[in-house]
């Protein structure tokens, strides 16, 4: 019976006119689920950029537009009443600028370096390092967090009975465990670049007579510039955006922006939130448009 | 500069150059990986098989207790959950993913890079702002609640978060772009004439889904449901903000043997665990692709 009926579905399938009609409906599914999907990533952003400017701080009612959530990020200080002061996230923002900053230079030199030894040279054991460099992409954030806590707290143990110097977390302590996740992004991004490069051009600049040294800098450097440039970029953004990793290796008076609005969603939700994240929004979006319009050119 | 011309002169065949050069590339990078990514690790799996000391940290004795301690079932239902929500997403992600790459990928292409562009760049704002961003609307004073009051439709503030769909939710929001690349980028090397050829031979669109697609796209299906899972079983961020007691992760467990419990032992032999769990998949997955080359 029912495979009676399945044939006769089928046999109806095969006539010429429904199968163009179901094709068409699959475009249209397909269209609809990608327009839904496209909705679902922008709606929750939207809500968040919109309620920044609601002048209801209990709830979502809309009452009115105000910018006072935005004017208080610049004006609060200590003892009116403010969960936090301006004060403060002007120290997270600089901590992060400052993190982010020191820790992109020192893996942008240090991730190219590798980079360009595993595409340009060959040697035993490269699966090694590659492997070396796959694993702080793929390893949970967490467990890269707890293991640079336990390792520096370990090694400020060791530190102070050896010479009596009491190191704490701060903002080193991030910057070392950041940079330790941008390498692998950075070589990653550069080598990519590096294999599109023809060696013949690296080739040619030798048999004219320059030397490894000048060679690299006349001609490969600013060959594989734009690969630097993104991956420096991406390294800024990650480390910009990171809170897990940071989390464990922050100390006291380290705290990021990251950590700041960490701690803010944990207290309380008030749409001040919502008005440092819609800025945090609008600099990201600010590093993304200046980074392809880097790579258009 | 010019002490590394010097040097570089110095040495005088073209092998020792050469050497000089790679070991000069590669020394400071892989130390400070060494030192500041593997030694840690070492330690974390040391620390796992010690006694737990008083006050945080450890007392140096030897100890499985941490590894037994795993074994108890009220672990299980963390270590379930975990493995349930990141398999729940990496479904969900690919169910909503698998569609939308193929449509992007069978657009004309300068709207295949427009389509794709928006799909990257919520990606790129700040991951603590996407989460809070769902707390915004599924709290009790949030913006769902709001709209059905106003409308009178229910009564009360529906509890919309603190819960495992919740969670679900914000993994699948954090996640999903990383289901759509891989997919997309196999899709895009994909021969659309060939849906034509199964239909032409006959073949309706959902035998021409089974057998032609799925097979030829399932490399981007298996790397984008890597991508989605291994981040998401490990996750601590979403859990911690938008689940309750009850869809606690096991990184809400490690994080809080770490910092309320300060048993670091058993928060050790927990990440280790939850090492395992993301490394099996993918050496597995490495070892097939392997098979499938030299095949």
């Amino acid at each position: 019976m029912t495979q009676q009926f399945i044939h006769q579905v089928q046999q109806k399938m095969r006539s010429p006119h429904l199968d163009l009609l179901i094709r068409k409906g699959m475009q249209g599914g397909l269209w609809a689920v990608t327009a839904i999907g496209i909705v679902f990533l922008y709606l929750p952003i939207a809500v968040l950029v919109i309620y920044s400017f609601n002048a209801s701080k209990l709830n979502a009612v809309w009452q009115g537009f105000t910018l006072s959530w935005y004017h208080s990020l610049f004006t609060s200080v200590a003892g009116t009443g403010s969960d936090f002061t301006s004060e403060q996230i002007w120290e997270a923002l600089w901590n992060s600028l400052q993190v982010g900053g020191l820790a992109t230079i020192v893996a942008t030199v240090l991730g190219t370096m590798l980079a360009l030894g595993l595409e340009r040279f060959r040697f035993q054991r490269k699966q090694w390092l590659e492997g070396l460099l796959f694993l702080p992409i793929v390893i949970p954030d967490i467990t890269m967090g707890i293991s640079l806590l336990v390792f520096f707290s370990l090694a400020f143990q060791i530190i102070e009975q050896l010479t009596g110097v009491r190191l704490v977390l701060s903002l080193p302590t991030i910057i070392i465990g950041h940079v330790a996740f941008n390498i692998s992004y950075v070589a990653v991004t550069v080598r990519a670049r590096i294999a599109e490069l023809d060696p013949v051009l690296e080739e040619a600049a030798m048999d004219l007579g320059a030397n490894e040294l000048r060679t690299f800098g006349r001609i490969t450097l600013p060959l594989i510039f734009p690969g630097i440039l993104s991956g420096a970029l991406l390294a800024f953004t990650l480390s910009l955006d990171d809170f897990v990793i940071t989390f464990f290796t922050a100390g006291v008076g380290s705290t990021t922006l990251p950590i700041f609005v960490y701690g803010m969603i944990k207290q309380s939700v008030t749409p001040a939130i919502n008005a440092i994240s819609t800025l945090m929004l609008i600099a990201s979006l600010g590093i993304v448009l200046t980074s392809l319009a880097l790579q258009r050119r | 500069m010019t002490l590394l011309n010097w040097f570089s002169q110095r040495l005088k065949t073209n092998q020792q150059r050469q050497t000089f050069a790679l070991s000069l590339l590669l020394f400071p990078g892989t130390f400070w990986l060494l030192l500041f990514f593997v030694v840690p690790l070492l330690i974390v799996v040391l620390y796992s098989f010690l006694e737990r000391g008083t006050y945080g940290g450890v007392d140096w004795q030897f100890t499985l207790e941490h590894y037994a301690r795993l074994l108890n079932p009220i672990y299980w239902g963390v270590l379930g959950r975990s493995l349930l929500l990141a398999a729940n997403t990496t479904l969900l992600c690919l169910l909503v993913g698998y569609p939308m790459a193929f449509f992007i990928a069978s657009r004309p292409a300068r709207w295949r890079n427009t389509l794709l562009l928006l799909v990257i760049i919520p990606f790129w704002t700040n991951f603590l702002v996407r989460i809070y961003a769902w707390i915004v609307i599924l709290r009790q004073e949030g913006v769902i609640n709001t709209f059905l009051e106003s409308l009178h439709l229910v009564g009360e503030p529906l509890d919309l978060l603190f819960n495992s769909t919740a969670v679900t939710l914000g993994l699948i929001y954090g996640y999903l772009p990383f289901m759509i690349l891989p997919l997309y980028a196999t899709l895009e090397r994909f021969d659309f004439s060939l849906l034509d050829a199964a239909h032409d031979l006959g073949a309706n669109d959902l035998k021409t889904l089974i057998r032609i697609v799925l097979p030829l796209t399932a490399r981007g299906i298996v790397a984008g449901s890597l991508l989605v899972f291994i981040p998401a079983v490990g996750e601590f961020v979403t859990p911690d903000l938008l689940g309750g007691a009850k869809s606690i992760m096991m990184g809400n467990l490690v994080h809080s043997q770490f910092l309320a419990a300060r048993n670091w032992p058993f928060g050790s032999a927990l990440s280790i665990l939850m090492m395992a769990i993301v490394l099996a998949p993918i050496l597995i997955y490495f070892r097939i692709a392997e098979q499938k080359l030299n095949a």
